[in-house]
């Protein structure tokens, strides 16, 4: 059945949705959009780096992706506007990483590749090592929901119930570093905030629960993702765009429903 | 033991010291009230006790098995997030759907249970905020500006909660307000607070000390006097000195 390149995409796919759940929820909360962006576009500096130290790539991506959320976490506060901070670190990263890509000689590597994924194909291994990073992601955001749902509606509300919301942050930093290195080859480092946010987003208006709507957002993921590829395949149009392209129209239907039920 | 006993405290936000060498205490059962002009160091207190700023000098202690209800300034609920009234409640360690009952009950909002907490007015949202921190009946409530937003009669409202909370159930309340002539005339114990503790006492030590005056001109003792007995009404005709700024605009 993996001997389907078909098969293997969706499962791809299907395994990205299930990481960006529950963690886009938290980016649309607490308003880290910009946040999960600047992660993904450092991230191509990573490439970058394990194509010039020949390593893993998803090792390399997850180092520089969790090195910029750990710099952004410390810096905020200190001087610059978080955006402002983002803006220059998510840039800059992107910029170093295209300049250190042109000077490996002998790799001939597509960019594209990386920029908007490749997700038609991946490999059985690559499969792995999603699924493998969409369950600790999923484990991690599970074990600490309570805390980190506390500290995303007051810190001093999550202090004084003894939890403290700087390591919870933390906890989101890293599962946000982890789900972008294992989607750069499911859908680029470009489109990687939007498997966050969109189904997220087309979540809210059908949920009355936190939990709700990290279900919601998950099945609007999957679904997505399935309806994207065989809308790819058959209309032979490039694959993650497409899978973005249904979550965006998810969206519209959801907030479209949400606003007929506001006028009646 | 006290409750809670602060020791000596210093917090510094950076170079700023924001809180120097204060101490205090709060004993079962009573009410007390810190007042303070804006950056006076009165939610740093707060948050000095809760454990959401680590005093550069000094400690924060609590009783053994104390239990603190806290009741945040503001809440804001981003319209993103979903939460009815009943999950807030039961966050972070969860809560007996009976315990809920009676924590909303108590607040005087026993019909809000099922609400989506980002549709609640003002002072429904203080009250379900206050329900929350009476889950698993606290030793003491500490209030920062819970009425902020809130019109003179929901604050006042707000306050006669609070009032029945203790009584139902006998725990300290510590709060801080800006609403001196309410607050004060509630209060066991005032504490007035400009980086260190001016003055304390009870309101009506408080309200005549030099200290507090120099803090707030002398207006609020006659807006206190207002709120307390008939016999202590003298003060209100001492204008001679009085740079009361109602009278002045009044000119």
């Amino acid at each position: 059945m993996l001997d389907d390149f078909m098969v293997r995409a969706s499962l791809a796919g299907i395994g990205v949705a299930v990481a960006a759940a529950p963690l886009g929820c938290f980016v649309v909360w607490r308003r880290m959009a910009y946040f999960g962006d600047a992660t993904a576009h450092a991230a191509i500096l990573g490439v970058a780096l394990s194509l010039a130290l020949s390593m893993s790539i998803f090792v390399g991506a997850l180092t520089i992706a969790l090195l910029m959320a750990l710099t952004v976490s410390l810096l905020s506060g200190r001087g610059y506007a978080m955006d402002t901070l983002l803006g220059v670190l998510a840039h800059s990263a992107l910029a170093f990483g295209l300049v250190a890509v042109s000077f490996l000689t002998g790799v001939r590597i597509d960019l594209m590749a990386y920029l908007f994924g490749d997700i038609l194909a991946v490999s059985v291994g690559d499969l792995g090592v999603i699924w493998a990073g969409a369950g600790l992601v999923v484990a991690l955001i599970g074990w600490r929901w309570s805390a980190l749902l506390t500290s995303t509606l007051n810190e001093d509300l999550a202090y004084a119930s003894g939890i403290d919301p700087k390591r919870e942050q933390l906890v989101l930093t890293f599962a946000l570093a982890i789900t972008v290195a294992v989607a750069i080859k499911v859908v680029g480092v470009l489109l990687i905030a939007a498997m966050l946010i969109i189904p997220a987003a087309a979540a809210r208006p059908l949920s009355r629960t936190p939990e709700g709507m990290a279900i919601a957002a998950g099945i609007i993921g999957i679904l997505s993702a399935i309806v994207g590829l065989r809308a790819a395949y058959v209309f032979d149009t490039p694959a993650a765009p497409t899978i973005v392209c249904v979550a965006a129209v998810t969206f519209l239907t959801t907030s479209l429903i949400r606003g007929v039920k506001l006028v009646r | 033991m006290s409750l809670i006993e602060v020791e000596d405290l210093s917090v510094r936000y950076g170079a700023r010291t924001v809180l120097s060498r204060v101490s205090m205490h709060i004993e079962p059962g009573e009410i007390v009230t810190i007042v303070g002009p804006n950056g006076s160091g009165k939610t740093s207190l707060l948050r000095a006790i809760i454990g959401a700023v680590k005093p550069a000098q000094g400690r924060v202690s609590q009783g053994g098995g104390v239990k603190i209800g806290y009741v945040p300034q503001k809440l804001h609920i981003d319209g993103t997030l979903p939460i009815t009234v009943t999950r807030f409640l039961k966050l972070p360690s969860g809560a007996a759907a009976k315990q809920i009952e009676q924590a909303l009950t108590q607040a005087g909002v026993p019909d809000l249970a099922k609400s989506q907490l980002s549709q609640l007015s003002g002072g429904q949202f203080q009250r379900v905020l206050l329900a929350r921190a009476l889950i698993g009946t606290p030793d003491v409530l500490l209030l920062d500006e819970a009425t902020q937003g809130l019109d003179q009669r929901g604050s006042a409202s707000f306050y006669q909660q609070i009032e029945q909370v203790r009584q139902a159930t006998g725990c300290a309340v510590l709060m801080i307000s800006h609403e001196l002539h309410v607050v004060m005339s509630a209060s066991d114990r005032v504490i007035c607070l400009n980086g260190h503790v001016c003055c304390e006492g009870t309101p009506a030590v408080v309200a005549s000390a030099p200290e507090y005056r120099a803090l707030f001109g002398t207006g609020t003792g006659g807006a206190l006097a207002l709120y307390r007995h008939e016999h202590d009404h003298g003060h209100d005709h001492d204008h001679d000195n009085c740079d009361h700024t109602h009278t002045e605009a009044a000119e």
